[in-house]
């Protein structure tokens, strides 16, 4: 067990599945050049060829029914976009194709394709390069959506998602690259499915997903020093949800919180809270309620974003107010940030 | 057109006679059933355009690899598809090729690699690319076709797929078979007058060539010679053939009624006919040769009947099963 940040984590996966099957495949802009899509990509096509790992045509929709003819005839491909806006062109295949290939045709064949997509945020992403689509892929019965916060979950999802039959869509945040965790060498995988508890609590259950887990974290520490107990849930697969995990913390907390990356209308938390309402009614002690992104795109401009992002600091005013209580100087104890559309000094851009 | 039959194309001009009339009296078939209202899914027939799945099943082999569209009753029939699992899937069977899930336009049989079709003009075409990177990697000999049609080549993973199949060198065989429209929609409303699809694609970097739906014998030549070369490696390769589907774009009925295109066109592409040419022709040899025909079309006749009969008898689905693979549990492949 070493430390590693999540991209190197993500690179091992890669080489440790092209490594064990030599019907895995890479490909997509980029996974080839000089930066390796962030690093993820770094000496796969060194070590296992160009027939195996290359890079391909701006052709995203077209390379994807290219990854379900290929997995007809065995071929495990791993897809690579650098930013997740980019694959919206091949909804048609994603949605029509290989979400569905497997049921229409009576369950004869299977679609083992991971998509990685890969999620932008501030330094001027703005409303093209920063979408947050999960609730989308989630919609479509037949894909798996995964979306890893830790360095360990990353590599553990990937190399599952990878061996999987069915078609997964890989969503990694660009915030969360150069985060840094203890990633086990070698053969590692967690189960697609499965949500963390990040963190033990009694007092509310806070739901989240990806970078916003992050946010969660630093709100609950706070909080526990003003003697809120909070549960986080990281959920790590989008579909299937953990339901089991989710409704087992509700059942002891008695108040959900969910934080969601994505536009707020028709988000993965809002289904969240209505499942939660619809079980676990009668034991809430107040409404259930979710923070996620506000219904405008992202803008661009540095100005534009200041406080537009879902902080820390506004997971602890809303903590406080379903419990009854007030923040106090909760919100002054995480000023935001005066290079707020950047994750660390370390981004310095250009994307 | 009459043919010259001499002795040597005796046997293959038989074949292609066969593979074509099998075909016509399936879709006629379905046609003369359809109003029953037991083939509860849409259904896009071909009757008027089987010289090419004719050639097509006469020239491929069974390791190739074939997909096709939501008119591709007649590709999945001339790769070797199972004829009774197909009309058991249009009449929504369990016995069916895709158990009931897919209907007309999603047949399949794994057993003679037709690996499927689908509902979505283009959606294919990338799908038989994919194959074809996978046999180019495996290092084995087969080749993938791609069956598409006029209106495929408007959608923008048209380009994409050739494109990408030109700069991989992939054994790809993209088959397009120009009807003219798309649904009600001409060819002069969706693309520039006197551009050549077929040059198009050249200018791609794809090998090319044309021919005539109505003249089977020729096609048949045309379609050989493409297999040949992308199976010896030559990278993919596009053939451009033209043709007519006689009936409505989706249904059992004729439509030169409702204004988007001519009798005296239908009247003049039937005149054309490849199935009848062939039959004129071969009917002139001898009168064993006639006789042949008949007992032919016996034998087909039967076995058509023989499908419809196993797939009107065939049980249902369970409801249960539409809740059923969602998800592979399992690699499949």
């Amino acid at each position: 067990m070493t430390q590693k940040n999540f991209a190197t984590a993500i690179n091992e996966a890669l080489h440790e599945a092209m490594q064990q099957d030599p019907s895995v495949i890479c490909y997509g802009l980029g996974v080839t050049d000089p930066k390796a899509v962030f690093s993820t990509t770094s000496n796969l096509e060194q070590r296992f060829g160009s027939e195996r790992v290359f890079d391909m045509p701006t052709s995203e929709n077209a390379m994807t029914g290219v990854a379900i003819g290929a997995a007809l005839n065995g071929i495990k491909s791993v897809m690579t976009h650098q930013r997740i806006d980019f694959f919206l062109l091949a909804m048609d295949q994603l949605v029509n194709g290989a979400a569905k290939w497997h049921y229409m045709f009576g369950g004869q064949n299977s679609i083992p394709i991971t998509i990685r997509l890969i999620i932008g945020r501030g330094w001027g992403q703005g409303p093209t390069h920063s979408q947050n689509l999960q609730a989308w892929f989630s919609h479509i019965p037949g894909l798996k959506v995964v979306m890893p916060t830790t360095p360990d979950d990353a590599k553990g999802l990937l190399l599952s998602s990878i061996f999987d039959p069915n078609p997964v869509v890989f969503l990694e945040h660009r915030w969360l690259h150069n985060t840094v965790g203890d990633v086990p060498d070698g053969d590692f995988r967690i189960d697609i499915g499965k949500a963390r508890k990040a963190r033990t609590g009694t007092d509310i259950t806070i739901v989240s997903m990806s970078y916003m887990t992050i946010e969660a974290l630093h709100a609950a520490e706070y909080l526990e020093t003003q003697g809120v107990s909070c549960e986080i849930i990281d959920l790590r697969t989008i579909k299937p949800l953990d339901w089991e995990i989710v409704m087992a913390s509700v059942t002891k907390t008695g108040q959900l919180l969910v934080l969601d990356s994505g536009f707020t209308t028709g988000s993965v938390a809002g289904e969240i809270v209505a499942r939660v309402a619809m079980e676990k009614f009668n034991i809430l002690k107040s409404a259930p309620a979710r923070l996620a992104m506000p219904d405008v795109p992202e803008p661009t401009s540095f100005a534009l974003t200041k406080g537009f992002y879902v902080r820390a600091a506004d997971v602890v005013v809303k903590v406080m107010e379903m419990i009854g209580r007030d923040a106090g100087q909760g919100r002054q104890e995480f000023p935001e940030s005066t290079t707020h559309d950047v994750p660390g000094d370390w981004f310095t851009g250009p994307f | 057109m009459v043919y010259p039959i001499n002795t040597m194309t005796m046997e293959n001009s038989l074949n292609l006679f066969r593979q074509m009339y099998r075909i016509r009296a399936v879709e006629e078939e379905i046609a003369h059933r359809y109003p029953q209202g037991r083939m509860r899914c849409p259904v896009h027939l071909s009757i008027g355009q089987e010289s090419i799945p004719a050639v097509f099943a006469e020239t491929i082999s069974k390791r190739d690899f074939a997909v096709s569209t939501h008119r591709g009753h007649a590709h999945y029939l001339a790769k070797g598809g199972n004829l009774n699992a197909m009309i058991a899937e249009i009449y929504g069977k369990a016995t069916g090729c895709s158990k009931g899930k897919g209907g007309s336009m999603h047949l399949i049989d794994l057993n003679v690699n037709f690996m499927g079709t689908s509902a979505i003009v283009g959606n294919s075409i990338p799908v038989g690319v994919g194959l074809a990177l996978s046999a180019q990697l495996k290092g084995t000999d087969q080749i993938s076709c791609v069956f598409l049609g006029d209106g495929a080549i408007e959608e923008g993973v048209f380009y994409e797929s050739v494109n990408f199949s030109a700069v991989r060198k992939l054994p790809v065989l993209f088959i397009c078979e120009n009807n003219l429209y798309s649904v009600y929609s001409p060819l002069s409303v969706r693309q520039p007058q006197g551009r050549s699809i077929a040059k198009m694609v050249e200018a791609m970097g794809v090998e090319i060539a044309t021919g005539s739906g109505s003249d089977v014998l020729a096609s048949q030549q045309l379609m050989q010679q493409a297999v040949n070369k992308v199976r010896a490696g030559s990278g993919p390769y596009f053939l451009e053939f033209s043709t007519y589907r006689w009936r409505e774009h989706c249904g059992h009925s004729f439509d030169n009624d409702i204004g988007y295109r001519t009798q005296e066109e239908f009247l003049e592409w039937q005149a054309k006919d490849p199935l009848l040419q062939l039959e004129i022709s071969l009917s002139k040899e001898t009168s064993t040769v006639s006789q042949q025909l008949d007992a032919l079309k016996v034998v087909v006749n039967q076995e058509i009947q023989a499908a419809f009969e196993f797939a009107e008898t065939s049980g249902f689905p369970l409801q249960s099963e539409a809740y059923q693979d969602v998800y592979a549990t399992q690699g499949l492949s």
